[in-house]
């Protein structure tokens, strides 16, 4: 295995003596401290003990996917400067047979860098490439750091593998069951509730708990893993649509006229008349946001923090009943009838972009996590996948033989379409790559014709409503095994959900924020910069950082006479017109080229055209 | 006995004239009684019309907008001189003698002084009184000229009647535009043939060659008849090279190839290439029948822009050498009736293709002049029908004149049928412009700038046809050259490219939606719904499939259009109109006005979506989102790529472990409560009250050296 350069060895020594310098802040409290007794007590006080005692369940072995509970002492990166080397053999005296750092896989690290480094800059000054330096050796700190804590990520995918050439679309549910141990099986059940009507679904963010609501106004929450029940009521209503809130205690639902929210027990707090005809839900995490697509045409967004609607927008495009989120970006995709799917952002009253996506009327769309690929289904009865990183074309196509009316991605990028009573499920090669379609991953026949899907969070498994009821069906491999424990752990208790949901809002992301590329915010602004430049060149009259005009410098022994002063400033005078010169010369190569070959060259004769 | 030749000639040009414009009066047999020397004189100016089209000897002619003469010594007439003809010129004698010359001052004085004008005095005037007078007003009045002061003549003034100020404005830019490609291809013309550069001229040969070559070779598959006819040309080319007798090794480079050729492998090549040339040129051909038709297939387009040679062969045929016309016919003959690729090589020795540059004046060229042509092919059928076998020298002049008459017989017959027939748009199209190249008219010495008489002519015609609207007319020259071009160059069109492009984007997005893709294998086959309202609901889903069509696309493509334009820079248009100008409704401000005035925005970046067909990209800025991002840069940076740079990693302890985010977020200053900071001493700052304490500083916290702390010691120890 290829191996990352350890720190301490490969850096080069100009790294190491930045390190140095950065190493370790001396205080002036222990200004007169030994250093070796430095080593022992690093960095300020740790008062965060309570969480990494964190209480582990027995069956977590789930370990935080970015840990910032990096509980395992850890080794130390670099042999410091000042340790005698024999101090390294313990009070045994047995030397170590692998000392220094355990090594870090290359690929690993480079998943966490994230500086771009495809930019070549010009030529800087000493004081700014030290920053960079600075800057680089930073983000390789603490990529390797990162990379060294995927280690704890122990949890793998599941995965359904056919003998020989089996076809696993052939395998049915009943099987999958026998299969598996007895907690995983119990995730697989049917609730058989014909009575109210075809059912929509939802998980929370954690994926522990489940809010379904029936066409004819069955509203209920429970605990699915454990089948207890929090509240179940009949809204008298039309149900359209049903979605936690940023936490299971709160619960919106799209009926008939409003938009009312519940809580977990049932009792209806906000009736929000502002969102009226509400037809899909969706609910943004990061931002607090419940977006409503309504009857009316319009997308609603409702800031669920502070109560207040932060956009309103309209779609300009008939009855939107065709609505799903980018999880990357938080964009919200609306699917249209005229075969195009717009993207949206609270912050614009225009879509930041339009895909023609079908020739039909689009009839579902999906996102999968990464923000990378877009399934949408249309009327056509064709199935595409788009690739949403700048190009939005299709990267495949199929033709369904009833066109798929509901679809939805897995944490892992599995693609399920609802079509009539009967669920696809395609897979892909691995987490990054799209679903192939070229053989369904497995198939399940429902008692009734689809109404939602969802998979569950850090669960195989996807959730189905349709007219006969909930069905809960087992699928190896859909979801992310490994949880992480700050951001939506599933076995929190009330007082951590509580803990929890401060710092959400502590960390709300400002709902203007939300745009196509959430990494073009950590550019300068250019636009206004260069405003801001032109602005202070008026004020002040002239430009500050413009460079000084040559002067030259006073030479001895009578050379340096006016004359060969003005001679010598003429001459570097003209070598930097020469320089401008050329370089608009070239410019105009550039644009002459790039003009050429469209357009037809105009005539002398134009000019007697009338 | 002077004056009497005098009035004769004058006379006699008068009827010319009448010819000239014969279509109004239609008088032919008047002119068929005159006698030879009259038809002589005739023949000579036909001849020298056509020998002036080649544009060798021509002259410049200011352009003059009535019906008249060239400048001859019979004639009255200002041409040229851009002086009006004053009748009171005429009448002066040739010599004014010097006695009169004051009293004359006088006269004009008391004349200028405008006393009261009698009525007797214009009546005065109007008469004729001595013969010569009457001659010239006879003369006058017979051409409609004007004899009193307006200076218009009745058509000219019906004319002004006729015209609007679209129409004129209109016409005059066709007519600047003609001359101006006359002149630039003129100059081209001269630029090319000044060249001295041998090399360059072989080179254009042969690329000239090449290019006809590739030309027929396509026009064989398009269009065999069109194909034959090129090859007649080209068959006519190999004729004139024949007898040129170029490629007979009797000059000066093939004398030269000669001596060298003894040494000289490459020459001796050379020399042996001209001879198989010249063989090949020498062989007899086969001889097929003759036709009359054949004689109009020769006619070139090509070739007429090296008119004179055209011409003269032209002449010749016509004219005292039948048996080169012979020749000829027979030539062309065999050209018809074998098509072989491998002779085409020889029509080098003409510029029988054009260059590109001139493909657009060409193709106008070309109308007229072919018109021209196949107005000489009728001619002489006609000729032939009248003579069967061309006699002596005295009798072709004799065939020449009646040429014309029977010429002008056609083209009058022609006109009347124009006339009966009354579709106004239809024939006119087609015949007007034939009509006013059909004359030979010695004045002309291009048809292309008989701007005026077919203006006249036509304008009559409306009027005979009762003034009907003259849209049409003006329309007229207009669309055939179009067409032409159209026809010829289908890609030097400025728009084609752009067309083509838009729609292959079109046939993009067609294909992007309309793809067959293959359909998924699915095991589960979704029942079909018994539901009532299922079923009713995937009626109308049908019903919607079925009328989900290419109008998606085009409304897509439309709604992207807009948006493009949308989102582009706007011109400040700063045009006053009327200042500095002459205003009033309907008068736009004059071009270069409207440019000098129009700020141009400058061009933005390329839309992200401009290869995506399917796509539109919002290209609108996010202005609460740059409210949070950085605006100024900070110090030591100089270019935003580099500050980014140090941003791009995230601190936060979501994207961190916590080892790492602590020391990413570990302040530059902890304060520890409860524990006594004492004061900044001057050396812990770094001032240095003398060079032992700064020691001391540095012996008690080695660590803390900075390399200013350095530089200072090294300073003290160099001390």
């Amino acid at each position: 295995m290829e191996t990352a350069p350890k720190p301490g060895k490969d850096v080069p020594p100009k790294k190491d003596k930045l390190q140095t310098k950065r190493k370790k802040p001396r205080r002036y409290w222990e200004e007169e401290t030994v250093p070796t007794t430095a080593g022992a007590s690093p960095g300020p006080p740790r008062n965060k003990k309570n969480r990494e005692l964190r209480p582990q369940r027995p069956k977590n072995a789930h370990i935080l996917k970015k840990s910032r509970i990096s509980k395992k002492p850890q080794v130390p990166k670099k042999p410091r400067e000042w340790k005698n080397p024999e101090s390294q053999s313990g009070l045994s005296g047995a030397q170590d047979p692998f000392p220094g750092p355990a090594p870090v896989p290359v690929e690993v690290v480079q998943k966490f860098c994230r500086i771009d480094k495809s930019r070549k800059l010009l030529h800087s000054k000493a004081k700014t490439r030290s920053r960079l330096e600075v800057a680089e050796a930073e983000e390789e700190e603490t990529s390797i750091k990162a990379a060294r804590s995927e280690l704890l990520l122990a949890e793998e995918p599941g995965f359904l593998e056919g003998e020989d050439g089996e076809d696993t679309a052939k395998i049915c549910q009943a099987d999958i069951v026998e299969a598996v141990d007895i907690a995983s099986a119990a995730k697989h059940f049917d609730l058989n509730l014909r009575q109210f009507g075809p059912y929509r679904l939802n998980y929370s963010r954690t994926g522990r708990h489940l809010a379904f609501g029936g066409r004819r106004g069955h509203v209920a929450a429970l605990d699915w893993v454990t089948k207890k029940l929090m509240c179940e009521i009949n809204v008298m209503e039309a149900v359209r649509d049903i979605r936690f809130l940023h936490s299971e205690a709160l619960l919106a639902v799209a009926q008939n006229r409003w938009l009312h929210i519940y809580d977990n027990q049932g009792i209806e707090l906000h009736c929000i008349r502002r969102c009226d005809r509400v037809t899909r839900l969706e609910f943004l995490p990061f931002h607090f946001l419940l977006a409503t697509a309504s009857e009316t045409g319009f997308l609603t967004y409702l800031d669920v923090s502070v109560g207040k609607i932060v956009a309103a927008l309209n779609a300009r495009a008939g009855r939107l009943d065709v609505m799903s989120q980018n999880p990357y970006n938080a964009v919200i995709h609306l699917g249209h009838s005229n075969g195009t799917v717009s993207l949206w952002s609270p912050a614009m009253k225009e879509p930041l972009a339009k895909i023609l996506c079908h020739r039909g009327g689009v009839r579902a769309v999906a996102v999968d996590s990464t923000g990378t690929y877009m399934a949408t289904s249309g009327l056509d009865h064709q199935l595409k996948i788009f690739d949403l990183r700048g190009t939005y074309q299709p990267l495949s196509t199929r033709t369904l033989p009833h066109g798929a009316g509901h679809l939805a991605f897995s944490q892992r990028g599995l693609l399920v379409a609802g079509m009539g009573d009967v669920v696809n499920i395609w897979a892909g090669q691995g987490k990054a790559s799209p679903p192939s379609l070229e053989q369904p991953y497995l198939t399940h026949r429902l008692s009734g014709p689809v109404h939602g899907l969802q998979f569950c969070p850090f669960e195989d498994v996807l959730g189905v409503g349709h007219t006969g009821g909930i069905t809960s069906m087992l699928v190896p491999g859909a979801s992310e095994p490994n949880f992480d424990g700050l951001e939506s752990n599933p076995y929190r208790s009330r007082k951590q959900r509580q803990e929890w949901e401060v710092k959400a809002l502590l960390e709300k992301v400002p709902a203007e924020l939300i745009c196509l590329d959430p990494r073009a915010l950590a550019e300068v602004d250019v636009i206004s910069l260069e405003q801001g430049k032109k602005e202070q060149i008026e004020r002040l009259g002239y430009d500050p950082q413009a460079k000084a005009p040559f002067q030259p410098k006073p030479k001895q022994k009578g050379r340096s006479s006016t004359a060969s002063l003005v001679k010598r400033k003429r001459k570097v005078m003209d070598e930097e017109h020469r320089d401008k010169v050329r370089q608009s010369l070239q410019q105009q190569h550039h644009k002459e080229a790039k003009a050429k070959p469209t357009g037809a060259r105009p005539s002398a004769l134009d000019r007697f055209v009338r | 006995m002077t004056a009497n030749r005098l009035a004769e000639s004058l006379l006699a040009l008068s009827q010319q004239e009448e010819l000239a414009d014969l279509p109004k009066d239609y008088l032919l047999s008047e002119s068929e009684d005159e006698g030879d020397n009259d038809g002589e004189r005739k023949h000579q100016k036909l001849l020298e019309a056509i020998s002036s089209l080649d544009g060798k000897n021509r002259r410049k002619l200011a352009e003059r907008s009535e019906a008249s003469l060239k400048v001859s010594e019979f004639n009255v007439s200002s041409e040229g001189s851009g002086e009006k003809l004053v009748l009171a010129d005429l009448l002066e004698p040739v010599k004014t003698s010097s006695s009169l010359a004051t009293v004359k001052k006088q006269l004009s004085r008391v004349k200028s002084k405008k006393t009261v004008e009698l009525p007797l005095n214009k009546e005065e005037i109007e008469r004729a009184r001595t013969p010569l007078e009457q001659e010239i007003f006879n003369l006058l009045h017979k051409n409609k000229q004007p004899v009193t002061d307006p200076l218009l003549t009745p058509v000219e003034k019906a004319s002004l009647r006729a015209m609007s100020l679209e129409e004129a404005k209109m016409r005059r830019a066709e007519l600047q535009r003609a001359r101006a490609l006359q002149s630039y291809y003129e100059a081209k013309a001269r630029r090319e043939k000044k060249i001295k550069s041998k090399k360059y001229h072989k080179v254009v040969k042969k690329g000239k060659a090449k290019k006809a070559l590739k030309e027929f070779e396509q026009l064989r598959k398009v269009n065999p008849a069109a194909a034959l006819e090129e090859l007649e040309k080209i068959e006519k080319a190999r004729m004139m090279e024949r007898m040129s007798l170029k490629h007979q090794n009797s000059g000066k480079w093939a004398k030269s190839k000669a001596i060298m050729a003894k040494y000289d492998l490459e020459a001796r090549q050379a020399m042996q290439e001209q001879l198989s040339k010249n063989k090949e040129l020498t062989q007899k051909l086969q001889v097929a029948s003759e036709s009359e038709e054949e004689e109009g297939g020769t006619e070139d387009v090509e070739e007429l822009l090296v008119p004179d040679v055209v011409n003269e062969v032209q002449m010749n045929a016509d004219g005292p050498n039948p048996w080169m016309l012979r020749s000829c016919t027979s030539d062309t003959k065999e050209a018809a009736t074998q098509e072989d690729p491998e002779q085409l090589p020889e029509l080098e020795a003409h510029g029988v293709s054009e260059s590109e540059g001139e493909e657009r004046p060409m193709a106008e060229e070309e109308i007229l002049l072919r018109e021209f042509e196949e107005r000489r092919s009728l001619r002489k059928r006609s000729e032939l029908s009248q003579d069967a076998e061309p006699a002596g020298s005295q009798e072709t002049i004799d065939s020449g004149s009646q040429e014309v008459l029977s010429e002008l017989r056609v083209l009058s017959q022609k006109l009347k049928e124009n006339h009966q027939s009354r579709k106004q748009k239809a024939s006119s199209e087609g015949t007007i412009p034939q009509v006013q190249r059909e004359e030979p008219a010695p004045e002309e010495e291009e048809p292309l700038l008989l701007q005026r008489p077919e203006r006249v002519q036509t304008l009559e015609e409306l009027e005979e046809l009762g003034k009907e609207e003259c849209f049409q007319n003006k329309e007229l020259p207009r669309p055939v050259l179009e067409e032409q071009q159209s026809e010829r160059t289908p890609n030097n069109r400025p728009d084609a490219p752009k067309e083509k492009k838009k729609k292959e984007q079109m046939i993009d997005l067609q294909n992007l939606l309309t793809t067959q893709s293959p359909s998924v294998k699915s095991l589960a086959v979704p029942t079909i719904e018994e539901l009532e309202d299922e079923e009713e609901r995937n009626h109308r889903q049908m019903i919607k499939e079925a009328f989900a069509g290419d109008d998606v696309i085009r409304d897509f493509l439309k709604e992207k259009r807009e948006a493009v334009e949308a989102s582009k820079p706007k011109d400040v248009d700063l045009t006053l109109p009327g200042w500095g100008e002459w205003g009033g409704v309907g008068l736009k401000p004059s071009a270069k006005k409207r440019r000098r005035f129009l700020i141009k925005a400058p061009e933005g970046p390329p839309r992200k979506d401009k290869n995506l067909p399917n796509v539109i990209i919002n290209e609108k800025r996010n202005i609460h989102a740059a409210a949070h991002q950085v605006q100024v840069l900070p110090y030591p940076f100089t270019h935003h790529w580099q500050f980014e740079r140090t941003i791009q990693t995230p601190i936060g302890s979501t994207w961190n472990t916590q080892r790492a985010f602590q020391k990413l977020t570990t302040p530059k200053v902890v304060t520890k409560p409860g524990h006594i900071i004492n004061p900044i001493k001057a050396e812990d700052v770094g001032y240095r009250s003398s060079s032992r304490s700064d020691l001391s500083v540095i012996q008690r916290n080695p660590k803390r050296i900075t390399t200013r702390h350095k530089k200072q010691l090294k300073k003290c120890s160099v001390d």
